[in-house]
């Protein structure tokens, strides 16, 4: 079946290398992408960083041009799903239109995790996912001088050197012992909480939000036990949803996101699914992983394209992630889950570049790499191939 | 119409046209020419936008900086006129370019 129409539910990184990996895997029929944004499918990890320091447009942000999507005849759609009648092989609209489909792929992404804490819906409260949360913040930065971030993870953190280099004073407030604690070793923590110590950012761990306070606007944010912290703008990263809704009120298999296969097939062979709302098996880790990774997303999409054009071809691609703070470029292969050793090479406590690598049982299982890309590079290579690790080789820095 | 062809590992030419001021990554993308993925979005992140530069281009477009230098430094495939395609700034003079594709992407 590569005829009829593919509809692609979500503009996302996702949506848009599932479409143009339908058309490079021949898929001769309608390609329809629906998504309720006002933009065309845009780059999301700039938001918190280049974007929102300032350094780069909303133009540039886009995947692809606009002619892409007329040349290769991919329609976009503005229009929000509420309903996939699986009997009838239809979605339905928000308007109450229907679309029919002979091919289905979810690619919902996430939003932003609420805090449900008095004071939240506040003017001055903002959850950084898209770019319309991005335009209020910098609107906000105009004015506001003091901006505390409630939660210290890799958004956090970003938003934090993004918005020091903006000229303001950031505070970053994190309920667990250390930054980055259900990512990184604490010696990667320690890192991150040491440059932006050192950039002026106030970081504040084991520090438990229990409101936002203020006259008709954010004027404060409220510790338990009572400390009050003065903020102009409130920004709130602690983490991120999966938008599973549509599959599981359609009765698709989901957990903490849609299950899929190796090839991103759902439980109903006519829908695929792809990005940060899957979840997906990885042998290499024994068991069911949600990625919020854009490498992850668009991997995903290829498997699901070929799958909707009657192809094969598995999602196999390593993960890896990135994340740019100041002039700090970390590069992350694979995932630590279960790591039971750590190697380190260079001194993350004194250092600007160091490469954290995560073992289990002697085996590579990932590598967290700060200004270190021959490291990452190597990394990658040796867990893509699962080539064994020496320990005293892996100290001393990567060379050509 | 100036052009640009890729040629994949496999011997296969794709032209695409040129856009001044895009990056060259950017324009595969836009072109969906098969082998360069640009999974970071030109940020230097991830180095699956290898091309290798044909020899007699190489002095018009120039050779790796140092941050490309580092991410192609471990790649088995790295050759003396090999570039990150998302640091390459496309100019109307690179008319006529041709670059090769690794076999993969790292």
């Amino acid at each position: 079946m590569t005829s009829g129409r593919a509809l692609i539910v979500g503009a996302s990184h996702a949506g848009a290398q599932l479409a143009a990996s339908l058309r490079q895997e021949g898929w001769a029929g309608e390609v329809v992408v629906i998504g309720d944004e006002a933009a065309l499918p845009y780059q999301r990890p700039p938001l918190s960083k280049a974007y929102l320091a300032g350094k780069s447009s909303l133009e540039e942000l886009a995947i692809r041009k606009a002619e892409f999507y007329d040349k290769q005849k991919i329609r976009l759609l503005r229009a929000t799903v509420t309903e996939i009648d699986r009997a009838a092989g239809e979605v339905v609209l928000s308007d109450g239109e229907t679309l029919a489909y002979d091919g289905l792929a979810l690619c919902t992404g996430g939003r932003a995790r609420p805090l449900a804490i008095p004071g939240i819906d506040l003017p001055g409260v903002f959850y950084l996912r898209t770019f319309a949360d991005v335009e209020a913040i910098r609107e906000a930065t105009a004015s506001g001088r003091r901006a505390v971030i409630v939660g210290g993870g890799y958004i956090g953190l970003e938003t934090a050197a993004s918005l020091r280099a903006l000229g303001l004073e950031v505070t970053v407030l994190e309920a667990a012992e250390r930054v980055l604690e259900r990512v990184t070793a604490a010696e990667v923590s320690m890192f991150y909480e040491r440059i932006h110590r050192d950039a002026g950012v106030v970081v504040r761990t084991g520090a438990l939000v229990e409101a936002v306070a203020g006259d008709g606007r954010a004027g404060e944010v409220v510790l338990a036990g009572g400390e009050r912290i003065p903020a102009d703008l409130v920004i709130v990263g602690v983490g991120l949803l999966p938008n599973t809704e549509l599959a599981s009120e359609a009765g698709l298999q989901v957990e903490d996101g849609v299950v899929i296969d190796d090839f991103a097939s759902t439980s109903d062979p006519k829908i695929v699914a792809a990005g940060d709302c899957a979840i997906h098996y990885i042998s290499r880790y024994g068991r069911r992983v949600r990625l919020e990774a854009v490498p992850s997303a668009g991997e995903q999409a290829k498997a699901a394209a070929a799958t909707l054009c009657g192809k094969e071809r598995p999602i196999s691609a390593l993960p890896w992630f990135w994340s740019d703070q100041y002039d700090l470029k970390l590069q992350i292969a694979g995932l630590n889950t279960g790591y039971d050793e750590i190697v380190l090479s260079g001194d993350p406590a004194r250092d600007r570049d160091f490469t954290c690598y995560y073992l289990q049982r002697g085996r590579l299982l990932a590598a967290d790499c700060v200004n270190r890309p021959r490291d990452f590079m190597k990394a990658k290579r040796t867990l893509g191939q699962g080539l064994d690790v020496d320990r005293a080789e892996l100290q001393r820095p990567a060379a050509s | 119409m100036s052009v640009v062809t890729f040629i994949s590992h496999d011997g296969e030419k794709r032209e695409a046209p040129l856009e001044e001021g895009a990056s060259l990554m950017q324009i595969a993308v836009d072109n969906m020419v098969p082998g360069i993925d640009g999974d970071c979005g030109g940020e230097a992140a991830c180095g699956t936008c290898h091309v290798i530069v044909e020899d007699q281009w190489i002095a018009e477009v120039g050779r790796s900086g140092p941050v490309e230098e580092e991410m192609l430094a471990m790649n088995p495939e790295r050759e003396p006129t090999s570039r990150l395609s998302c640091q390459m700034r496309v100019s109307e003079s690179w008319d006529g370019l041709v670059v090769r594709l690794p076999e993969f992407q790292m």
